[in-house]
């Protein structure tokens, strides 16, 4: 055992820990804070890990932005401020099936590295990443743009209600759908904020 | 360095992401497990970075900034549609979603499997009752959504 494998034991405790909290507590707002717990225990383990570059970018695109936009979702959706009940669906099978797959790709992987030790290479910079990234993996990173583009206006399109629609068939199934005029209306503050902050946050 | 641990981490926390998607109710929720399982296989392309020799050096580390970005762009799409579906149904439990497509005039939850079988004498009733006045304030919604984010923006 040495201070890196101590490091990592502690980190992956802290981030299992509060990574069943997340999918555990009642509250919502407490599972986005839980949440950021988690992804900065794995921000840590990527530090040990020598992946310099990829634990930033971990602290700055999921603590920094995916979370609050989580976090935002909970407000927009009305979601309660205390222990709410109705968060969960009888979940036996759930517990089965992620049970079972998280232990056995576990045992897997126990059984296939056993107690071996593994030489860490010295810490990463990001001039050999981005050296990798514009040499080997330029085209990928180029459609990663478009995709992301892609994302962007199809998030936009999403949520404004005045594009794409058909003019004739909207209001009637629509209207009765919802529960009343009073959710309806308040309905459109919520979308209407979206397509600006997802713009500020993808690019 | 062990990297027996990390793995195990990974594996762990990729089973907690399946039980908190099958398990939740809240769209949100669902989606925050989603981000536990991205972690994990991040996690993992990151630790065999560090142990595999491969033929192009930092493979795992470029992949794992990939699979940000994609979650990045999930996450964007993934929050839009759910505020959609707030705006239509006042509700995000996943649960609640009828799969028809346009279920007839009512309540969303029965007429997936109960309007189905009971026909058109009792769609057309509910449909003269309920579908009228629902159709005038939907119709009021409807306008007040389209105007008000232009003037927002």
């Amino acid at each position: 055992m040495t201070g890196a494998d101590v490091l990592l034991l502690a980190l992956g405790a802290l981030a299992v820990g509060s990574g069943a909290l997340v999918v555990a507590t009642r509250h919502l707002v407490r599972a986005g804070l839980y949440l950021v717990l988690c992804l900065g225990a794995l921000a840590g383990m990527y530090l040990v890990l020598t992946a310099e570059l990829v634990a930033w970018v971990q602290v700055l695109i999921y603590v920094g932005a995916v979370v609050v936009l989580l976090l935002f979702a909970v407000m927009l959706t009305r979601a309660p401020i205390g222990a709410s009940d109705d968060l969960d669906r009888p979940g036996w099978a759930a517990a089965l099936i992620g049970g079972g797959t998280g232990l056995g790709l576990a045992a897997l992987l126990v059984d296939a590295y056993r107690w071996t030790a593994v030489e860490l290479p010295e810490a990463g910079t990001a001039e050999r990443l981005g050296d990798q990234i514009f040499r080997s993996w330029v085209l990928p990173f180029e459609v990663l743009s478009v995709l992301l583009l892609a994302a962007l206006v199809g998030a936009i399109v999403i949520s404004r209600p005045d594009i794409g629609r058909p003019k004739a068939a909207e209001p009637g199934p629509a209207g009765s759908r919802t529960a009343g005029p009073g959710t309806g209306r308040s309905g459109p503050a919520v979308g209407g904020r979206r397509p600006g902050d997802d713009g500020g946050r993808s690019r | 360095m062990r990297p027996v641990i990390p793995y195990v981490t990974a594996a762990l926390l990729f089973g907690l992401g399946i039980y908190g998607v099958l398990r939740r109710r809240n769209a949100v929720l669902v989606l925050m497990a989603v981000e536990l399982m991205l972690n994990a296989v991040n996690l993992i392309l990151i630790t065999a970075d560090t142990t595999v020799r491969a033929h192009l050096p930092h493979g795992g580390q470029v992949f794992a900034l990939f699979v940000i970005v994609l979650a990045a762009a999930e996450i964007g799409v993934g929050l839009a549609i759910v505020l959609q579906l707030y705006r239509l149904r006042a509700t995000v439990a996943v649960d609640e979603v009828p799969l028809a497509e346009r279920p007839p005039a009512g309540r969303p939850a029965e007429p997936a499997t109960a309007g189905a079988t009971a026909g058109a004498a009792g769609a057309s009733t509910g449909a003269g009752v309920g579908g009228e006045f629902g159709s005038t304030a939907g119709a009021d919604a409807r306008r007040g959504s389209a105007d008000r984010p232009e003037g927002e923006r």
